[in-house]
């Protein structure tokens, strides 16, 4: 049923003879009868969001752990994220469109490319802020390396870590409105199809600039839920 | 369907043949699906142009009002929670729902569609000029002062040049945003961008895709490396002397748009 949504500008407009509609205004009276429509390529769009951040957390972590004890390693996975980064998505997707074909999988891997950059750098960043007597009472109590890493540097980082998360997330929400180019669906979707129509253009794109925000908030309430000692900080 | 799509993709071989037709496309011209003829190098050329002129005009119109907006604001120090959140806001709106706003309500073509180009890069570079401002050493301000400078000489002869670093940085974020985003022009109807083979496939065929695929994402990375050179160029001396000496990280310091927190 939903699958032949936005297949062309006839389907996703009935022509009701409403001289709005017709004259591709801002309709309330259509953007509430046709919300509906707009929920699958929604929860299309937090699912390609929600993967893509996972998987790049995912590589990038480890990444940027094994850099922060090996130092040298930085410049070479910086300059490759960073190209990463830099190739245009839509240009991504029709690159990996021959390798991987149409559908999520060819738009995951690029978002999740696109995201290892961002993660990458501000978990190192946040490891190489932890204060070095933090460190230093934890090997003192006799800690190992291991233990260090998980119970001292990186509860200490996880602002930083969270605020990497946090950009990696609305960048992600922005860029998977060009998933459908990969044949991915998403909010890009119903926006592409009638984009001369203004209520279109506002349900979708609204509905974008609102999940970002959302899971901007989530993010941030796990960050202040995670580190306490945080908000004791700002209280004294 | 697409023939190439469905199966003999799996070898090797044939992978590299399709990025070798991309290639092949951009430099030789052949028939078209539609009947004209596409491809080659003058046509690759017209299209890398349009990219390009498009990409400036959206990059001069927002650095008009991002830059002296960042500057006012980060030398009287007002304003900056306003400077510092239109990052935020600029990055949670989608760059072709902003393309297709300025497609809805003033229509198609290159003027809007350079309006919306340039709308999208404001944000970084009005942030990171802000912030740039303001992280220059208050006791280097305050010594120009002491000197008897005007505020327009402060600006131009201590804040500016230290600050110039990081607003290269948003700069540079943002003429890579641009030079991605004008990809989708054609979808609002300016066609001569290199977005307009990878769209229109039906007319282009599939190494026209490829081909311009490969060249906007050549562009792309040119643009960055073009942008580091000149932010390293700009950046003075001592800074980067203070910057090896104190700090490992330079990396990144150098691409960084900040964010509230």
């Amino acid at each position: 049923m939903i699958a032949v949504l936005a297949q062309a500008d006839g389907f996703f407009r009935d022509r009701s003879g409403s001289s709005c509609v017709e004259n591709n205004g801002v309709c309330p009276g259509w953007i509430a009868d046709h919300l509906d429509r707009y929920v699958d390529p929604f929860l299309q769009h937090v699912w390609l969001v929600v993967a893509s951040v996972t998987l790049g957390l995912l590589i990038a972590f480890p990444l940027a752990v094994l850099a922060y004890r090996r130092r040298w390693l930085i410049a070479p996975i910086a300059n490759v994220t960073g190209i990463l980064y830099t190739i245009p998505s839509v240009a991504a997707f029709f690159l990996l469109l021959p390798i991987t074909g149409r559908g999520p999988l060819t738009a995951i891997i690029a978002l999740t490319a696109y995201t290892l950059l961002i993660l990458f750098r501000n978990v190192l960043e946040g490891l190489d802020a932890v204060p070095e007597e933090a460190r230093d009472a934890g090997r003192g109590m006799g800690l190992t390396e291991r233990q260090l890493l998980w119970r001292v540097e990186l509860p200490l980082a996880l602002p930083a870590i969270m605020a990497g998360l946090r950009i990696a997330t609305t960048t992600t929400v922005g860029l998977a409105a060009l998933a459908f180019f990969a044949g991915a669906g998403g909010l890009g979707e119903p926006l592409e199809a009638d984009k001369a129509f203004k209520s279109n253009v506002l349900v979708a794109g609204g509905l974008c600039v609102l999940l970002a925000t959302f899971l901007d908030v989530v993010i941030l309430l796990a960050q202040r839920w995670m580190t306490p000692w945080t908000r004791a900080r700002a209280a004294a | 369907m697409d023939p190439r799509e469905g199966g003999g993709m799996t070898t090797s071989l044939a992978f590299l043949g399709v990025f070798g037709d991309g290639i092949d496309f951009l430099v030789r011209e052949r028939q078209g699906r539609g009947g004209g003829n596409v491809g080659g190098l003058q046509q690759t050329g017209e299209l890398l142009w349009g990219h390009i002129k498009l990409s400036i005009a959206a990059m001069l119109a927002a650095c008009a009002v991002a830059l002296p907006v960042g500057v006012v604001l980060g030398h009287t120090g007002r304003g900056g929670f306003v400077a510092v959140s239109v990052a935020n806001i600029g990055r949670a709106v989608p760059s072709i729902a902003l393309i297709f706003v300025f497609f809805a309500w003033f229509g198609a073509g290159f003027f809007n569609v350079m309006l919306a180009l340039a709308l999208l890069a404001i944000p970084p570079i009005l942030t990171n000029t802000y912030v740039g401002m303001r992280e220059v050493d208050r006791e280097l301000v305050d010594a120009g002062r002491g000197m008897g400078m005007s505020a327009w000489r402060l600006v131009r002869s201590v804040e500016l040049p230290l600050a110039l670093p990081l607003v290269l940085a948003g700069v540079r974020v943002s003429a890579v945003n641009v030079v991605a985003t004008a990809t989708i022009a054609p979808l609002a109807g300016f066609a001569d961008t290199l977005g307009d083979p990878i769209i229109n496939a039906g007319v282009y065929g599939d190494e026209g895709r490829v081909g311009a695929a490969m060249l906007v994402a050549l562009v792309a990375i040119t643009t960055e490396l073009l942008f580091a050179a000149a932010q390293r160029a700009v950046t003075p001396e001592g800074v980067k002397l203070s910057r090896g000496g104190s700090r490992q990280r330079s990396h990144f310091t150098n691409r960084r748009v900040p964010t509230t927190p």
